[in-house]
């Protein structure tokens, strides 16, 4: 019993060493966001801010930089990607899991193959493509390249293969068509998978900053990442205002991970996050 | 598993108009075909074609871009610490992870604040904690250099270089890289840990071994699979560093501007930057072979042991 509670105590220990590093990242931003000049530039570090309620450094991050412009940009489109890259997969899936036409099997080989192909090889040609369509530097940019991924149709696809089909051929004598018996069955059924495939996806999106940075040049159209990174170059010389900004931005993430973590983890867990 | 559950479903609908596959699949090909297949063809094109710009004209085809790139020492050196910051992080990552994982498994309470610590990392923005972190690692009043003086190091300049000398600014994307890649790490070895059979642990129990061996004789060696797939992953996604790099010194690769390129650096500012498409599709194709070399062997081990 001794060496069970010894034991027990050392794994509480690690985890909680642990815990505290992975963490620690996180609080000194926010703390920082919080502190005054003298307490920021203090050696040894101040631990804690005097006044937790002192919101100078969010107030004068926002006059300095147009964080709310940014905040507009990267909800509206996470919100259409999500969108219409969900709709998008969902018909995709259900025609490579269910519906019979000819090279079906040989066509969805050769798309696993393509997931292999990094991102940042194609992403030359693209910006070429999107240079020519004269969407350089406008909201649709980041949308519109990412409506169709392998990746989320090739889960989907895997869980609409495990729905049986009895449940089709019922609905068949029913007298529902293909187009009824996906959105009015497969799509509830496959609640869970849409729900993981939507999150993974709206923090892509959320996070996404390669493409941005470099499709993106004026500062009325720049998403939460770039419009950080671009403080932080241009206008940052006041690191506390560079923490202020960088606590809001990642906030809708936090919250996000707060309320759907299971979703999020398992997501994880079966498929892994792209880029 | 899927294939059992497959069994009930013979995968086609026999009821399916001629032409009708088209409706549902005509969105997903339009943006699949300009996007992706596209590009794909595009750059292996693009990366023989000699001083190709962006408005699409160049002087000849031949060989001339991989020359270029592969006698680049910029490029040669962006090759150099894309490998040292993968066979770094990754493999440490993976030892953290592991005793993190096995530990998580067992039963404790307050999973749920465990979990939200150590998966955390994996939802926000890399640039933005990043600006917590180069402030954690500044010279006079980071946090970092505390906390090494208590142990009679430093200070070190982490951040900074001298006398054109800057050693330590690949140890800063490491130590970030590494506190990234954790959560995906961890969740991948929960999820291989959660698969082996409890029976396992039982018969040990019953033979009186401890947990140390227990570890060693059943979990490592169970796991071993899940640990290898997860660390070609790891180096496939890890071959591709770029946003890491981005916070520490305003988006310049390395205090000096040039020291601490990774190939994804390199190739976007090759393109971005000097215009060179064709150089910056050759350097693409090479970083491309080298991930489908692990690629390959990620496939062979899925499919040896069925994951």
């Amino acid at each position: 019993m001794n060496k069970e509670t010894l034991k027990k105590t050392i794994i509480y220990l690690v985890l909680a060493l642990g815990a505290i590093i992975m963490i620690f990242p996180f609080y000194w931003m926010v703390s920082g966001a919080f502190k005054t000049d003298a307490e920021y530039f203090s050696f040894p570090p101040v631990w804690f801010p005097s006044n937790w309620f002192n919101f100078d450094n969010f107030i004068n991050a926002f006059h300095k930089a147009p964080l709310m412009k940014y905040f507009i940009n990267s909800t509206i489109v996470m919100v259409c990607s999500v969108g219409i890259n969900g709709f998008i997969t969902i018909l995709a899936a259900f025609g490579f899991s269910r519906l019979k036409f000819p090279g079906k099997e040989v066509i969805f080989a050769v798309l696993v193959a393509f997931m292999m192909v990094p991102f940042e090889m194609l992403v030359i040609t693209n910006y070429q493509t999107v240079t020519r369509l004269h969407l350089i530097d406008t909201i649709p940019v980041l949308i519109i390249p990412f409506t169709s991924s392998i990746f989320y149709t090739y889960i989907l696809k895997g869980f609409f293969d495990t729905v049986p089909d009895s449940l089709y051929y019922s609905a068949r004598i029913d007298g529902a068509s293909n187009w009824k018996y996906l959105w009015r069955v497969m799509v509830p059924i496959a609640r869970p998978s849409l729900v993981t495939i939507m999150l993974l996806n709206a923090i892509a999106s959320w996070n996404s900053f390669m493409w941005v940075q470099l499709v993106i040049n004026s500062d009325r159209n720049r998403t939460i990442p770039l419009g950080i990174f671009s403080f932080v170059s241009e206008a940052g010389s006041d690191p506390k205002l560079q923490l202020a900004a960088a606590t809001i931005s990642i906030l809708p993430m936090v919250i996000l991970f707060l309320f759907a973590r299971k979703y999020i983890v398992s997501g994880v867990a079966r498929g892994g996050v792209k880029g | 598993m899927d294939k059992k559950k497959n069994n009930d479903s013979n995968g086609n609908y026999i009821f399916n108009k001629r032409g009708e596959p088209l409706i549902y699949l005509v969105p997903f090909a339009i943006g699949l075909l300009i996007f992706t297949v596209y590009p794909i063809i595009n750059v292996v094109f693009m990366s023989f074609k000699e001083g190709y710009r962006l408005s699409g004209n160049f002087t000849g085809w031949g060989l001339a871009n991989y020359q270029y790139v592969l006698t680049n020492g910029e490029f040669l050196s962006s090759i150099k610490n894309t490998f040292i910051y993968v066979f770094t992080v990754v493999p440490i990552a993976t030892i953290l992870s592991i005793i993190v994982a096995n530990f998580l498994n067992q039963k404790i309470k307050g999973m749920a604040i465990f979990q939200t610590a150590y998966f955390l990392p994996m939802v926000t923005s890399s640039i933005a904690v990043g600006i917590s972190w180069r402030y954690m690692f500044n010279t006079q009043f980071g946090v970092i250099n505390w906390l090494l003086s208590h142990i009679g190091i430093g200070p070190i300049d982490w951040l900074g270089a001298t006398a054109g000398r800057a050693p330590w600014n690949i140890f800063v994307i490491i130590i970030f890289g590494i506190w990234n890649l954790m959560p995906f790490t961890i969740i991948l070895l929960l999820s291989g840990l959660q698969n082996i059979d409890p029976m396992y642990y039982t018969a040990a129990k019953v033979d009186g071994a401890n947990s140390w061996k227990v570890f060693k004789r059943i979990t490592v060696p169970l796991l071993a699979p899940t640990i290898f797939l997860t660390m070609i992953v790891n180096m496939i996604s890890a071959f591709k560093v770029y946003n890491e790099v981005i916070p520490f010194w305003s988006g310049k690769a390395g205090v000096l501007g040039n020291n601490l390129y990774t190939m994804v650096y390199w190739i976007k500012e090759a393109f971005y930057s000097k215009q060179r498409l064709g150089v910056a599709a050759s350097a693409s194709i090479i970083l491309f072979l080298i991930i489908l070399v692990f690629t390959v062997i990620q496939k062979y081990i899925q499919k040896k042991t069925d994951y």
